[in-house]
């Protein structure tokens, strides 16, 4: 799950679900157990969309070999997936598709941004790309580049196994879906013109002509 | 690349007289503009003559000048296979009343997609196409025509907005009305939706 | 909830007294299934994409299928499309380069020497010859590179995946080359108007060489694979025919349009980059089937390793940019300690490099079919109007004809034949 709280975060009923009190040592070693069986196992859901799914194939293929971390079967049906592995920009036509595949995973899933243009939009600030998948989905680790080597993403999955072995069971937030509220979004709009806002270069490039 | 003209230039004023407004050469292309409205009876002219056959449609486009006193264009560049010659031809869209032209796909069936495109990005509407929608923004795309000068490179909304519109689509209302006359689609419709669809009624973004 | 045209509910009510799933046709108040009708009769709507393994990328198809028969196949784009041409209008001519990268990814240098030649067209610069033998080089080697993703993930479409490793091994040779050109593997930018990004370095052209040497045999063993193979013919050759004529007028362009039996080569018939110097041939099919489409491709790729070789011989030393002072940046120890030179700089950097009014359009081939680019200028840096002539959009709009009446297998395999790349057909 990301690190961004979504609209709903208010809303969550924190009394039903504690299993224990406290963290202790059965806990902790089940945790190893459960996350080191799933930090080495995670079969890749990739929505491969532009040159970064190129990337990721080439990081798929055998130089690079993914399949050496655990990730031997691409899964392509969201059902028996585990990691979301977005590669490439996401214009607005395809968000509500990502939204619905990502919805269709289950838990327990985590969401790699592969790129610069799944993270914050790259250089595609304009009318039709999503500025960072994170205004849509929860994002657990961002792997920049444009596209970022093979070496890159298996830093990145590698930094998301360091994060799923960090986890435990007794947090009740861990695995809570982030279901979209009526509203249909899942950061407030405030934040999501925050996030999208232009920054570096885009604040110059705005006039057409010089 | 010589910078002489095509000599289809010179058969064109033959044929047409008026509706030839001006004959340019760019760069070692030859382009012609023609008057709006007999851009169907030029181009079906050029690919159908002997000694013109340009029986290739390369392109269709559209421009919009920054300059507000330069009105659209739609460009089609076409190309004769034969003869390996390539000529542009031009219309302006100065004036009209609608941004519309004819449509070229009963010449060319290349043409199909790429008059959806100027229609989606220009909003320059094509008569006689036989599915003039949306290609590369989704149907029901309420901001404009984005390739035009007017409309800013963000777009009018803002960007929580956009979000919402978009997430707000449900991906399975996306089909058109073709696809759901598909038998068991338009089926397993409640009968109110088959009433609304039978009146002619499109739904809207909400 | 946003409507299209319609709500689509397609849930089931749930169970019945029995506990067992019930599946009732909505709005119908009798519960009688309707699988007693006539079964053939229906026509199904079935919905391929836009995520899906086989669609070489986000591509939607909608299929109205008979049995297992297509009626009907609408396919539904615009789910990468990306803004490049309203981008185009906000940036110097130099600063496109970059943004052509990512249309076509997979044959980027392609894309990079097409907006280098159309600018170039469109400002009346000549290049340098050393210029022009490393953008033939640039071309043909990602002719290959693109071939070979295409031959991989079809491979891996029709059900044979050990050619997808082949492919991408030999892929990963050739992005070692472009990675020690331009430092990128996937992106390289590699021209500028009015030369290259830079020189290639030394043992370059070794580099090159080896691969020249090694390569045939990998397509020998692709060849083995697939030629005869049983499998592969019953599945590509009669599938997804186009006629000559048909390929024509739906502006097919490349390998389609090549398979169809049309002898057309941008690089023949208009040639650019002094390709008309080089001694190749041209593959033309016959039947327009995948398979003829298949063996075009195959061919290709062979011919362009003869023309990286013999571009590699052509190669002398020499200047790759032009030198026009207002044109290309001069280096920066000198535009760090000369006057003129710093001035240059400045002026191409802030303001950009005017090129006259006017327009230019200019078609070069890419692995996948004609690519072209169209500039309109009115005599500032920045274009008025940068169209790109995609040729895998034009070529995908010819899958409906393809389709129609094909099964549903066949379909994956036509889809795979078109050799599209959503980044170009979205834009």
């Amino acid at each position: 799950m990301g690190l961004n709280n979504p609209a709903t975060a208010n809303e969550r009923d924190t009394t039903s679900v504690v299993s224990m009190e406290s963290p202790n040592w059965v806990t902790t070693r089940l945790d190893f157990l459960s996350n080191w069986a799933r930090s080495n196992s995670l079969w890749p859901m990739p929505f491969g969309t532009a040159c970064c799914a190129i990337e990721y194939m080439a990081t798929a293929a055998s130089r690079f070999d993914i399949a050496r971390f655990g990730m031997e079967r691409q899964s392509f049906s969201p059902r028996q997936a585990d990691v979301f592995i977005c590669a490439g920009r996401v214009p607005f036509k395809l968000a509500p598709v990502m939204r619905r595949i990502w919805d269709q995973m289950p838990q327990p899933k985590w969401c790699i941004s592969m790129g610069a243009c799944a993270s914050t939009g790259n250089v595609f600030d304009n009318y039709t790309i999503v500025q960072g998948i994170d205004t849509i989905i929860p994002v657990d680790v961002y792997v920049p580049g444009c596209p970022p080597r093979p070496e890159g993403l298996i830093y990145g999955i590698q930094l998301l196994q360091k994060k799923i072995q960090g986890e435990t069971f007794t947090d009740p937030m861990l695995r809570e879906e982030q279901p979209l509220g009526p509203s249909k979004l899942f950061l407030p709009p405030a934040r999501i013109d925050e996030l999208s806002e232009p920054f570096g270069n885009s604040v110059h490039q705005t006039r057409s002509s010089s | 690349m010589t910078a002489a003209v095509s000599p289809s230039a010179a058969a064109l004023r033959e044929e047409f007289g008026e509706a030839v407004e001006r004959v340019v050469v760019s760069c070692g292309d030859t382009i012609v503009y023609v008057t709006l409205g007999r851009e169907h009876d030029v181009l079906a002219w050029l690919k159908a003559t002997p000694g013109q056959e340009f029986n290739y449609l390369t392109d269709v486009t559209a421009v919009d000048y920054r300059d507000p006193e330069i009105p659209l264009e739609v460009v089609w560049q076409l190309r004769s296979l034969g003869r390996k010659a390539d000529l542009r031809v031009k219309t302006s869209l100065g004036g009209a009343a609608q941004l519309e032209v004819r449509s070229v796909y009963d010449l060319w069936k290349g043409a199909d997609w790429l008059e959806r495109e100027v229609y989606d990005m220009f909003g320059i509407r094509f008569a006689g196409h036989p599915d003039l929608r949306r290609i590369l923004m989704w149907e029901t795309y309420a901001e404009g025509y984005p390739l035009r000068k007017s409309f800013p490179l963000r777009g009018h909304f803002s960007r929580a907005e956009q979000t919402r519109q978009a997430l707000a689509a449900n991906p399975e209302a996306h089909y058109s009305l073709e696809e759901l006359s598909i038998a068991e689609a338009y089926g397993e419709l409640p009968k109110d939706v088959q009433e609304r669809l039978s009146r002619g009624e499109r739904g809207e973004v909400r | 909830m946003s409507l299209r045209t319609v709500e689509m509910a397609l849930s089931t009510p749930g169970v019945d007294a029995q506990g067992r799933p019930v599946r009732t046709p909505l709005g119908v108040a009798d519960a009688t299934p309707r699988y007693d009708e006539d079964f053939g009769a229906e026509h199904m709507l079935v919905n391929i994409g836009p995520q899906h393994p086989a669609t070489h990328g986000v591509l939607r198809l909608v299929l109205e299928l008979e049995g297992e028969t297509v009626k009907r196949c609408i396919p539904h784009v615009g789910y990468l499309h990306t803004g490049f041409e309203k981008l185009g209008e906000y940036r110097f001519y130099n600063q496109i380069i970059p943004l052509t990268d990512r249309t076509d990814y997979l044959a980027p240098m392609g894309n990079n020497v097409g907006l280098a030649l159309a600018v170039e067209k469109l400002m009346g610069i000549e290049i340098t010859e050393r210029c022009r033998v490393l953008r033939v080089i640039a071309c043909e080697m990602n002719r290959i590179i693109s071939h070979l993703v295409w031959l991989g993930t079809t491979g891996i479409d029709l059900g044979a995946f050990t050619p997808f490793l082949w492919s991408f091994q030999e892929r990963e040779r050739v992005y070692n080359l472009q990675e020690a050109w331009t430092g990128a593997r996937l992106t390289p930018s590699v021209t500028r108007v009015g030369g290259m990004m830079a020189d290639i370095p030394e043992g370059w052209e070794d580099g090159l060489r080896e691969f020249c040497r090694t390569f045939p045999s990998t397509l020998k063993e692709v060849d083995t694979m697939f030629t005869r193979n049983a499998i592969w013919i019953g599945r590509t050759q009669g599938v997804g025919v186009l006629t000559a004529e048909q390929a024509i007028n739906h502006s097919l362009s490349g390998p389609m349009l090549r398979a169809s039996g049309v002898d057309y080569d941008v690089r023949k018939d208009r040639p650019y980059l002094g390709y008309e110097d080089y001694d190749f041939d041209v593959p033309v099919g016959e039947h327009g089937d995948i398979y003829d489409r298949y063996q075009v491709r195959l061919e290709e790729m062979w011919q362009s390793t003869r023309i990286l070789e013999q571009a590699l011989d052509r190669l002398r030393p020499g200047p790759i940019n032009v030198s026009d002072p207002r044109l290309i940046l001069p280096p920066k120890s000198r535009a760090m300690s000369d006057m003129e030179a710093m001035i240059y700089h400045f002026k191409q950097v802030m303001e950009g490099v005017k090129p006259p009014v006017g327009e230019a359009y200019m078609g070069i081939e890419n692995p996948k079919g004609e690519l072209g680019y169209y500039f309109v200028s009115d005599g500032t840096a920045k274009p008025v109007r940068w169209r790109i002539r995609p040729p895998s959009f034009i070529n995908l709009s010819s899958l409906p004809a393809m389709c129609e009446g094909a099964l549903l297998s066949d379909v994956i395999a036509i889809n795979a034949s078109v050799d599209i790349v959503m980044g170009e057909v979205d834009r």
